[in-house]
């Protein structure tokens, strides 16, 4: 892309604008030239020479290495911010493609449309070549190959736009059957381009001019069947010249079965107070939960990205713990998120997306504003969530273990949904109004009694033994000595040798209950003469209540 | 009537609190358990296995803000059993207006709210109930003397708004989520008609 290059190097260099300076690539031969500023053009630098015949030319050209992995970044980065003019957007090489089936209208046109992409494309001082076209290849040779280019000469970032023909279909880029005068129209402005706007090998591109065929056009005038028969494999003409027509579905284009949920708002101005974003998206979740309630689907994520002047995005996203399309709630999730999204120089457009939506029913709630205890519940938990990150709120979540510290695993309160909303839909159910339901039965396995609290990692005491085998007399943890008045155990806890190091050692848990009545939970890690390791060590892990 | 109870646990590494507080929590709804990082690393994290109900929604927040935070919120919900929070110390942010809210937001909700301060002193606060729990030797275990039995508690009611205060021995029966003074103790069944 050597505008693109070139362009980049020169907002980011100190050097006068007028120096004339080439980009360079390493070649099998040594440099070559990959893009060149316009004064180094003017003095017979191209790219794709050697960088030493250019040299010879001109001997003042200053020579700096290109970024392209740099320049590829870049491309991406714009990817993304050129999600403002449509949902669907594809790197293509050196270029961006947008699918804008059914979406040229929100800008006023498909000439608008096309104006504003170069508009905003040079506010951040790139060069653009852009084409609306019924066909993604026929868009890439009409931004390339144009033989009037609208922006002046030289190369540049090329966007090329696709327009379905059939305007009841959005969302599906070449009509397989073009209408004959859509037809007519694209033929006529291919017509005159050169056969290497195809996207043909060279070597096919070179057998094409020898034998004549230099345009478009000219390609066209053979018959079919001759050109079949002349290219066939992977120089087939005949399959580029309909991919370009439209008369075959461009197989490049990934169109998404099922767009998600989206509201996109465009300012007028570049907004930099901070509340901009907050404001936007006021006006954006009444839209999105139109399009939802119509689709009859519910969001669990959601997530605006503000496009920002600079070519740059910022995105805030939120989840929910189940499907919601309330207007209030997913405002006020979003609100803290937003308000936390840095305008830096101006945001001039917003898209709110449910990129992640579940079906929900059209069923109306309640006569009154009261929502369900599992629905209320699940608020919260959106709530909590969003303000203390999806690490800090949790629910138990049960494993088949004996180990205490693995048997009461927890799993985030929003990804466990599906099955802990069937649990707790469940456990309302059975729950009547009247009855005093005694909620699931804990879980106590093999009759065993758990303490209320465990500790995150058990710690090591140090103890007074009776003798090697029983039960300490006394022990000391965190610096406080307890004497232990009662004691219930042991229980035996295995290694679990399915996953655990052969190494492992048994644990014998007691209840124990100092003087004062405190109970705790400990155990010896281990037997004297187990053969694994030396004198067993003891440890706490739990608090009774 | 719901409202925010304080419990303050004599020693911070004493769990006997919670079995006094499990005893009094309703079940059939989820409870919602906040607990600030100091808690969890002093005194342990919530145990599923040994409550009496799993249906549980637990918060490990960053300090006592963040927990008074995700308190009030859950006391503004009617769909939990109770809300437990503990907060390690006397934070700053924990203070006479924070309290206040909690109280006020339970009393609206009908969500009985607890607040667990280990390692703090009894400051200014608007709970309505104040306790100071400890454990005590349990109860003789029938089945072995060398075990430790029911579990008891010498619970003391410093600070209650309309009803008085008072300090008893409580003991919690095997499987029953009831409550009995010691006989000897002047108000038999008192803590029954303070918590109901």
């Amino acid at each position: 892309m050597p505008s693109l290059a070139i362009e980049r190097w020169a907002k980011s260099s100190d050097l006068a604008p007028d120096a004339p300076v080439a980009l360079t690539v390493e070649g099998p031969h040594g440099l070559l030239i990959h893009a060149v500023t316009k004064a180094a053009a003017e003095r017979g630098a191209r790219p794709g020479t050697r960088l030493t015949d250019a040299r010879a030319l001109d001997p003042a050209l200053i020579a700096v290495p290109a970024d392209p992995e740099g320049d590829a970044a870049l491309v991406q980065r714009l990817a993304g911010w050129a999600g403002r003019w449509s949902p669907l957007v594809e790197v293509d090489g050196d270029g961006l493609r947008l699918d804008v089936s059914g979406v040229a209208h929100l800008f006023g046109g498909e000439r608008e449309l096309t104006r504003d992409v170069r508009k905003r494309f040079g506010a951040l001082g790139l060069t653009t070549q852009t084409a609306i076209a019924p066909t993604a290849a026929a868009a890439w040779a009409l931004a390339r190959f144009n033989p009037s280019p609208p922006e002046g000469e030289g190369d540049s970032a090329k966007l090329s736009g696709v327009r379905g023909l059939g305007a009841d279909r959005p969302g599906r880029t070449p009509s397989p059957y073009p209408l004959p005068q859509g037809e007519r129209d694209l033929l006529e402005q291919l017509a005159p381009l050169h056969v290497s706007a195809l996207r043909l090998d060279p070597d096919t591109v070179r057998t094409l001019e020898r034998l004549g065929l230099k345009t478009i056009g000219a390609l066209l005038n053979v018959p079919r069947l001759a050109l079949a028969r002349r290219f066939r494999g992977a120089e087939d003409v005949v399959d580029a010249l309909d991919r370009m027509l439209g008369r075959k579905p461009e197989p490049l284009t990934a169109a998404p079965v099922d767009p998600p949920p989206r509201a996109a708002l465009r300012l007028e101005e570049p907004a930099t107070h901070p509340e901009a974003a907050s404001q936007a998206l006021e006006r954006l979740v009444p839209m999105l939960v139109g399009e939802l309630e119509q689709r009859r689907l519910g969001a669990r994520r959601l997530s605006l990205t503000g496009y920002r002047v600079d070519g740059s995005v910022g995105v805030a996203s939120v989840a929910t713990a189940i499907p919601s399309r309330e207007p209030k709630h997913l405002l006020r999730l979003l609100a803290d998120k937003t308000a936390a999204l840095n305008p830096e120089f101006g945001f001039d457009a917003f898209a709110l997306i449910a990129d992640w939506t579940e079906n929900l029913g059209a069923a109306q709630d309640s006569l009154v504003e009261e929502p369900s205890g599992e629905r209320e519940l699940a608020r919260l938990v959106d709530r909590l969530t969003v303000k203390l990150g999806p690490r800090a709120v949790r629910r138990p979540q049960r494993h088949e273990s004996h180990l205490p510290e693995r048997a009461s695993g927890w799993v985030g309160a929003i990804s466990s949904s599906p099955q802990f909303r069937g649990e707790v839909a469940r456990v309302a159910r059975r729950r009547g109004p009247s009855t005093s339901f005694a909620g699931p039965p804990p879980l106590q396995m093999q009759g065993r009694v758990h303490p209320q609290r465990l500790l995150d990692r058990a710690e090591a005491i140090h103890v007074i033994y009776a003798t090697p085998e029983g039960v300490p007399r006394r022990f000391m943890w965190r610096h406080a000595v307890h004497d232990i008045a009662r004691v219930e155990g042991p229980e035996r806890i295995a290694p679990e040798w399915w996953r655990q190091p052969s190494s492992a050692r048994l644990r014998d848990y007691y209840r124990v209950e100092d003087a004062e009545g405190r109970r705790y939970w400990i155990y010896r890690e281990g037997l004297i003469g187990d053969g694994r390791g030396g004198v067993p060590n003891w440890f706490i892990h739990g608090l009774f209540g | 009537m719901p409202t925010l109870s304080e419990i303050f646990a004599v020693h911070p590494r004493d769990g006997g609190w919670a079995g006094f507080l499990l005893a009094q929590v309703a079940t059939g709804k989820p409870l919602l358990w906040v607990q600030d990082r100091m808690a969890i690393l002093e005194s342990g994290r919530v145990h599923p296995p040994g409550l009496p109900s799993q249906d549980l929604v637990h918060v490990e927040a960053r300090d006592a803000r963040d927990a008074l935070w995700a308190m009030e919120e859950g006391v503004r919900c009617s769909c939990l059993a109770a809300v437990i929070g503990e907060i390690w110390g006397d934070p700053r942010a924990l203070d006479f207006t924070a309290t206040r809210r909690l109280a006020v937001a339970s009393e609206r909700s009908g969500t009985p709210c607890w607040l667990v301060r280990l390692g703090g002193t009894a400051n200014l606060s608007g709970a309505r109930m104040r306790w100071r729990i400890a454990s005590a030797p349990s109860l003789a275990n029938a089945l072995d003397p060398r075990a430790p039995g029911a579990p008891t508690w010498d619970a003391e009611l410093f600070r209650a708004r309309g009803s008085p205060t008072g300090r008893w021995s409580v003991t919690r029966e095997a499987d029953r989520f009831h409550l009995v003074a010691e006989p000897r103790d002047r108000a038999l069944g008192e803590v029954e008609r303070l918590s109901a």
